[in-house]
């Protein structure tokens, strides 16, 4: 392929292609990647970091793999992600509204979710219209499910796609980090509160 | 699953919608004797439903999600039908599969659940319609049979194709029309819980879902033998409203009025000397822990006043 796909915030179109279709691959261990391209699991998370931080609604979707305390380590990775959450929420000023809303479970629901506290992989885009969220991390959700919430954000919406994934990583986010721990979430927090105040605030 | 994993991370319990919350709080994974006396008084483990308004479909669902005995270690497989658009809402896992196949998909399941969990309890339960059951799925309703697989299987017998508009199906009544079946049904209704006794299961009820109580009972019944002894068969009368214009009130009445004894879902139970044998111990068994409940309580009372 001469030009490299980029995975970039869309509406895309309706049916986005899947980026590893487009010739995007995986990180390796210790990497991520912005956009399809493979950089180190810092300068991902510097990314990351400024999405939040310039967002005007900045949001985390945890998924059930974090949102039940299945073991000690969902637990662990539960409590990482609320501190993420509350670092965030500090971190951004008053005209920014930082989110945490979860992604309970899979069911296509009927006659349709309530967007305003959850998310549905069957229909993401109706959580981030209703909400205006235009910046936005998965994490504990699985893999096929994941995909497909960002390949639909992606086709139907302008947000900005981040996972933290527990695995390999998404193709199809616009930063996706792989093997996620609780540590992982904690230095991405880190790296919110570093950059606090030095990242230009979103014009209304 | 053990009740014990049902837990939501302390960290996330207020964000989590209120359906979620109380199902971990109200709902009655892991009671003993759960029933559908629950109903009313405890988190149901089935949210609004999309069926029609009054679709008897609906009161057969709460009855049996009530009085599974262990929702937690159940898996329920559908068919394509009115009952598919209900389990996206079911708290109890659940598997849909290709209309017929489910009588096949749940003896896979039923094996893997065997050698992944010996010696716990994993109680596999078909809910499909009668066009899944007995036309499109007969294959593999009877072959499930044969093999004497150990795992319950629950046809929501409406006479027809409902889904799909009002189709002829072997369970409707000879010389019914439907709106799509207009020449009228020219052979009697297929005879199934007589084959399921034919085909090796050991408890076959045919009856409506007027009463709570029997279909509590019945549902215990067939779920305890399927885990000891074999398969189990249940038809059950959830009359389609829309297609035999009914209004949504008339559900119950129709249901009264078809298992009068002359009628063809007057109640119809075979039981094999095995499972009777089983059945009687666990009836004596539920009669002391109910005793045992009794004394308890009045113990308790007791101690109050004292
Ligand atoms: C393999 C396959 N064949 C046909 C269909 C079309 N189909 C959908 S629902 C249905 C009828 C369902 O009838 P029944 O099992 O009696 O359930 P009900 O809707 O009456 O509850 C049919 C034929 C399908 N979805 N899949
Ligand atoms: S079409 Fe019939 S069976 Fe289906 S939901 Fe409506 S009343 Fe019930
Ligand atoms: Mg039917």
């Amino acid at each position: 392929m001469s030009t490299m796909y980029e995975v970039l915030p869309g509406p895309e179109h309706f049916l986005p292609p899947a980026a590893a279709s487009m010739g995007i691959r995986l990180p390796d261990p210790g990497q991520a990647h912005i956009h399809g391209k493979i950089v180190n699991e810092d300068e991902a998370m510097e990314a990351a970091a400024r999405q939040f931080l310039s967002a005007k609604v900045p949001t985390i979707f945890p998924g059930p793999l974090v949102l039940w305390a299945w073991n000690e380590k969902a637990a662990k990775k539960a409590t990482a992600i609320r501190h993420l959450y509350e670092t965030i929420k500090e971190s951004v000023t008053p005209s920014q509204q930082a989110m945490l809303i979860p992604m309970p479970d899979y069911r296509p629901k009927y006659p349709k979710i309530n967007p305003e506290i959850e998310i549905n992989p069957n229909h993401p885009n109706l959580t981030i219209w209703h909400n205006k969220i235009d910046a936005c991390m998965f994490v504990g959700v699985h893999c096929h499910q994941a995909n497909l919430s960002l390949k639909i954000i992606r086709g139907g919406t302008y947000c900005y796609t981040i996972a933290m994934c527990a695995q390999a990583g998404h193709e199809d986010a616009m930063v996706s980090f792989r093997d996620a721990t609780a540590d992982k979430i904690m230095r991405l927090a880190d790296w919110v509160k570093k950059l606090k105040g030095s990242v230009e605030p979103p014009k209304d | 699953m053990s009740k014990e994993r049902i837990k939501i991370a302390a960290e996330m319990f207020e964000i989590m919608p209120s359906e979620y919350q109380d199902l971990v709080d109200r709902a009655t994974y892991g009671k003993e004797g759960r029933g559908w006396k629950d109903i009313g008084t405890s988190k149901e483990l089935i949210e609004e439903h999309s069926l029609c308004a009054g679709c008897p479909e609906s009161m057969a669902f709460r009855y049996i999600l009530a009085s599974l005995p262990a929702p937690e270690d159940t898996v329920m497989v559908g068919s394509t039908g009115c009952t598919s658009l209900v389990f996206p809402h079911v708290g109890v896992h659940n598997i849909h599969s290709l209309f017929g196949n489910q009588n096949a998909i749940a003896s896979g399941l039923k094996r893997a659940l065997s050698v992944r969990f010996p010696g716990q309890v994993k109680d596999v339960v078909v809910l499909a319609g009668d066009g899944a059951t007995v036309d499109i799925g007969l294959d593999m309703t009877l072959q499930a049979w044969f093999r004497q697989e150990k795992f319950t299987t629950i046809c929501f017998d409406n006479e027809l194709y409902a889904n799909t508009g009002g189709q002829e199906s072997g369970l409707m009544q000879k010389g019914f029309v439907a709106k799509m079946a207009p020449v009228g049904k020219t052979f009697e209704k297929v005879k199934l819980p007589e084959i399921a006794r034919e085909s090796g299961c050991h408890y076959v009820v045919n009856c409506t879902v007027s009463k709570p109580n029997l279909v509590e009972k019945v549902i215990k019944n067939a779920i305890h033998v399927a885990r000891e002894i074999g398969p189990t068969y249940l038809q059950l009368y959830t009359p389609c409203i829309l297609e035999i214009g009914k209004n949504s009130m008339e559900g119950l009445q129709e249901m009264r009025d078809s298992e009068k004894p002359t009628e063809r879902f007057a109640y119809k139970e075979y039981v094999s000397d095995e499972a009777k044998e089983l059945l009687t111990e666990l009836a004596a068994k539920e009669k002391e822990r109910k005793a045992a409940a009794k004394k308890q309580l009045a113990e308790k009372q007791l101690a109050g006043k004292a």
